[in-house]
């Protein structure tokens, strides 16, 4: 470890070139995001300025239709005129279904997994791997036909039920390695005291298993909020999540020169993500790094 | 573990897997042997009181819907989609490389054809936006591990932002800063003096800022392992180093770097899948008419009002093999990690 001693010896130049680049890298990580909540206060000429883009941080246009330097005027055409709440309530409907069915289906999965020292145990893990690597828009095609076939083509649960399978190859790998450092001793020693295989499971392990699973539960929810290829493919145009729903937003709203209803709508999309990260940011570093370290 | 435990166990996520992931890609594949009915046309006579006769040609619908319940794929094409324009062009790559006026005619042509401009944006995007996306986390990893604890958390949680976001969500936020009429777009403009400078005039500038956008969004993965890796460098090594007279450069090369090499083949092998499948910023961007990917090309053929299943098949499957190579490293290391284990 580069410890205090070591950076108090750096010479100056050092540390400015240092807070420098971290200090670009902070704006083009994190200005986009103030800008864009900051323009969608705005109306179109101010944002989308053809003058000057000064206008978008003073805002005259605004001040001249609405008497003030900011509107939710954008917020009001998404989400009533534009019906933006439903599809606010579908992504809500989704995730949550997901991440819990994602989690059930996996903690037992995982379990197994991870205590079975079978060569099959192996190759479901390997296939988990190819599935895991896969795009997800390869496989909608193959769900279309069989959908219309039978009748359940665009509705919630169909999607939901996709992606917690597309997610479940996922949700196996980290769960997995999560059980593997929770020792074997723990489940067997419950057993040889007269438990099932199934009772050590419920008393023994789902009670220490939570920091794993809800490590995985961020990035199950992340994945069904994220995605755009399987949902707008599978979900028809009044039971849209809010992603398909924004890029359908896109053409109609352009065309009838509101963009700031989509504006407005990014953002409201952003909200969550952002509190997500604020809440538990250190659960998703420890995600991403799990598989990495141990690697 | 006995067999049956463990069954009892993992049968919910296997059926779930076997379900809908196993079997859409049997059906993927057998779709991608198969193409749209042609159409059954019929001459239909118009008799008109005074006109006289007409006779019109026209789509039979009603035998065409009893075609397509007897047979819902269509009808049987062997390996013909693959082989056809709109994929690998077997017979206009063979005419391309028979006649033509050199090396750069040929790339040009081959690179019209739909299916290899796909394949060749895809191709740069993995390449380009891999190694720029890891060195730039590398470097913001060596400068958040140097500053003072209290700035660090601030960092992370900034730098996490971009890979968070949802990819259609943040690709809108860049294509409106860099529109012509955005801040980046207008700022550009002034910068080299250009009015009609517009970031999406050529195939070059819609290139070079979907890359930006890969990079912006890839940096955060990189960093947030090699941060993770830089916690676990030897301090002995880096101390008997610094007493061997190692300068800071020289500290990195040969002991922070060689640690973290391990690290750095695991992340490119992830980014370069994730990167493979490269597709919401291309919608985000509206950059189809300068830059599209396969898993575009799938989504195109069927979002449009004909479903080309037996078009989407076949990319699909093209695809996947795709993923397969860019795997096999991962694979055989798995593999031999395991007879490791059981040997």
């Amino acid at each position: 470890m580069t410890g205090s001693s070591v950076s108090q010896r750096r010479p100056l130049a050092m540390n400015i070139v240092i807070f420098g680049l971290l200090a670009i890298w902070i704006v083009l990580a994190a200005f986009p995001f103030a800008w864009t909540v900051w323009g969608s206060f705005k109306v179109e000429p101010d944002f989308f300025s053809r003058q000057n883009w000064m206008n978008a941080i003073t805002g005259p246009f605004t001040q001249r239709q609405h008497g003030a330097p900011f509107t939710g005027d954008g917020y009001y055409g998404a989400w009533v005129t534009r019906e933006f709440w439903r599809a606010v309530g579908n992504t809500a409907i989704v995730t949550v279904s997901v991440t819990v069915i994602s989690l059930t289906l996996g903690t037992l999965g995982g379990y197994a997994l991870a205590r079975s020292g079978h060569r099959y145990a192996f190759w479901i893990l390997i296939a988990a791997l190819v599935f895991r690597a896969m795009p997800h828009i390869t496989l909608v095609s193959g769900y279309l036909l069989p959908f219309f076939q039978l009748n359940v083509w665009g509705v919630l649960p169909t999607t939901i039920i996709v992606l917690v399978a597309i997610n479940q190859p996922f949700t196996l790998w980290m769960l997995h390695s999560f059980f593997l450092s929770i020792p074997k001793d723990l489940d067997e020693s419950a057993m040889v005291d007269g438990c099932t295989r199934f009772q050590a499971f419920r008393r023994v392990i789902i009670p220490v298993m939570w920091p794993g699973v809800v490590t995985t539960g961020l990035f199950s929810f992340l994945l069904a909020y994220n995605d755009f290829a399987v949902t707008s493919m599978l979900l028809s145009a009044d039971n849209q999540t809010m992603v398909p729903k924004i890029s359908s937003f896109l053409g109609s709203v352009q065309e009838q020169g509101n963009v700031m209803f989509a504006v407005a709508a990014v953002v409201s999309a952003t909200v969550p993500l952002f509190i997500l990260v604020l809440f538990f940011q250190r659960q998703i570093v420890s995600g991403l790094t799990a598989g990495a370290v141990k690697g | 573990m006995p067999h049956k435990t463990f069954f009892a166990f993992i049968l919910p996520s296997l059926i779930a897997m076997v379900l809908f992931i196993a079997l859409p890609i049997v059906s993927v594949v057998v779709q991608s042997m198969h193409v749209e009915h042609g159409r059954i046309l019929v001459s239909v006579e118009n008799c008109q009181p005074f006109g006289g006769c007409t006779t019109e040609t026209r789509v039979d619908t009603a035998a065409m819907a009893q075609l397509r319940a007897e047979q819902p794929m269509g009808q049987f094409n062997g390996f013909g989609t693959y082989l056809n324009r709109g994929h690998l062009a077997v017979n206009e790559i063979g005419a391309i490389l028979a006649n033509n006026t050199g090396l750069g005619d040929i790339v040009s042509r081959i690179y019209n054809l739909p299916f290899y401009k796909a394949l060749s944006f895809t191709l740069v995007f993995c390449f380009v936006v891999t190694p720029l996306a890891m060195g730039l986390g590398f470097i913001i990893a060596l400068g958040v591990n140097t500053i003072p604890k209290m700035l660090k958390g601030p960092v992370i949680f900034f730098s996490l932002l971009p890979m968070i976001i949802t990819p259609l969500i943040g690709s809108l936020i860049l294509y409106w800063m860099i529109q012509p009429n955005g801040i980046i777009g207008a700022n550009l403009r002034v910068l080299f003096d250009d009015p009609t400078l517009s970031l999406r005039q050529s195939p070059v500038l819609t290139w070079l800022s979907l890359l930006f956008y890969g990079v912006w969004t890839n940096a955060p993965f990189s960093f947030v392992v090699f941060y993770a890796g830089l916690q676990t460098v030897p301090a002995d090594t880096l101390e008997s180093a610094m007493i061997d007279g190692a300068s800071r450069w020289e500290r990195i090369r040969y002991v922070v770097i060689p640690h973290l090499a391990p690290l750095a083949t695991f992340v490119a092998l992830v980014q370069l899948m994730d990167n493979f499948r490269v597709f919401e910023p291309i919608v985000g961007f509206s950059a189809e008419a300068n830059a599209t990917s396969l898993s575009w090309l799938i989504f195109n053929d069927l979002s449009g009002d004909a479903l080309l299943f037996g078009s989407a098949g076949a990319t699909s499957v093209i695809t996947i093999i795709g993923v397969i190579i860019l795997l096999t490293p991962v694979l055989i290391r798995t593999w031999r990690e395991f007879n490791h284990k059981v040997v």
